[in-house]
């Protein structure tokens, strides 16, 4: 998979909030196979631990995808974005533009406008949106080379809630990189998402807050690969009745 | 002067953000600031001056989603 003259070598990403310790973070890491892994810039005192915490991301030999979560505003999502340009020395911005306090659903007007402002000015844009096909357009109009559309509410672990969204969107956009973002909780999730011909999956609570976060990533990777083959060999056709599998030419009479 | 670094009041002498956080203690380079909201990139803090009342963020890399 390419994505910005990327090539990756794993359709899973994965977020490093919310584990346990630092140590099962790295060990999930690694047992994830995962290509990319997303973090954050928040407030620091003059001790504080940020140093460390690149470092042990640069350990993990990962690539790093900032974002710009929290942020409610345009001037707040391209501001941050700065600054975790500089930070992570990376033009790669996972762009959050939160428009609900209780959902997390991306306010999809400021998404487009400050995606069409970083792109601008060089950045390249993970856009975490919905699977709004009208704003799905706007974003690539606005240079986004990658679609994020949420599969959740963030953190609801509920899965993909909106299928038939997707699979147009998947439709609407067969040459475009789609990344599911939010809402995947189990294995089994994240394999419906591959099998429907996603290009990736985006997954941190479901992974860092389950009872054994490393098995949980292994589980993830294998899921994501599941699918994807899946989807690459032509699902058959669902069928409304049963049909027999067993030959029945040739079947004893008995009674 | 005071401004107010992370939204706690502070007490620097400055005259510029690259003074006031070496004041602060801030050193290394795995921190990016923003004055008043708006981005101030590394090599422009030494000659950005500031002003009592400013509002200064600094923002260091911290695990994400």
């Amino acid at each position: 998979m390419i994505l910005y003259g990327t090539e990756l070598t794993s359709r899973l990403f994965l977020g490093t909030a919310q584990y346990p310790s630092p140590a099962i973070l790295q060990e999930a890491i690694r047992a994830s196979g995962c290509a990319v892994a997303t973090v954050s810039l928040r407030r620091e005192g003059a001790q504080g631990s940020g140093a460390a915490f690149r470092a042990l991301m640069q350990e993990t030999g990962v690539r790093i995808l900032p974002n710009t979560a929290g942020c409610h505003s345009v001037r707040e999502a391209v501001t941050t974005a700065h600054m975790a340009r500089e930070v992570f020395q990376t033009r790669w911005i996972k762009l959050e533009v939160i428009g609900h306090a209780d959902t997390l659903q991306p306010d999809v007007f400021g998404l487009v406008e400050a995606a069409r402002i970083l792109s601008a000015d060089g950045f390249q844009v993970f856009p975490y949106t919905t699977e709004d096909l009208v704003v799905g357009e706007r974003l690539l109009a606005a240079g986004c080379e990658v679609l994020m559309p949420w599969g959740a509410p963030i953190g609801s672990g509920r899965g993909v809630v909106n299928p038939e969204g997707l699979r147009a969107m998947r439709a609407h956009f067969p040459e475009v990189p789609l990344v599911v973002d939010a809402g995947i909780g189990r294995p089994s999730d994240a394999a419906v998402a591959m099998e429907m011909g996603m290009d990736a999956v985006l997954v941190n609570t479901a992974v860092a807050r389950a009872g054994a976060p490393v098995a949980m990533a292994r589980a993830m990777a294998q899921a994501v690969e599941a699918g994807r083959m899946g989807h690459g060999a032509d699902p058959m056709d669902r069928r409304d009745m049963a049909v027999p599998s067993t030959p029945v030419l040739g079947l004893a009479e008995l009674i | 002067m005071e401004i107010l670094v992370n939204s706690e009041p502070r007490e620097v002498k400055g005259p510029t953000l690259s003074a006031a956080l070496q004041e602060l203690g801030y050193s290394g380079g795995a921190f990016a600031t923003a004055l008043n909201g708006h981005f101030v990139p590394q090599e422009h803090r030494s000659t950005q001056p500031l002003s009592a009342g400013d509002r200064i963020e600094v923002l260091a890399p911290m695990q994400g989603g």
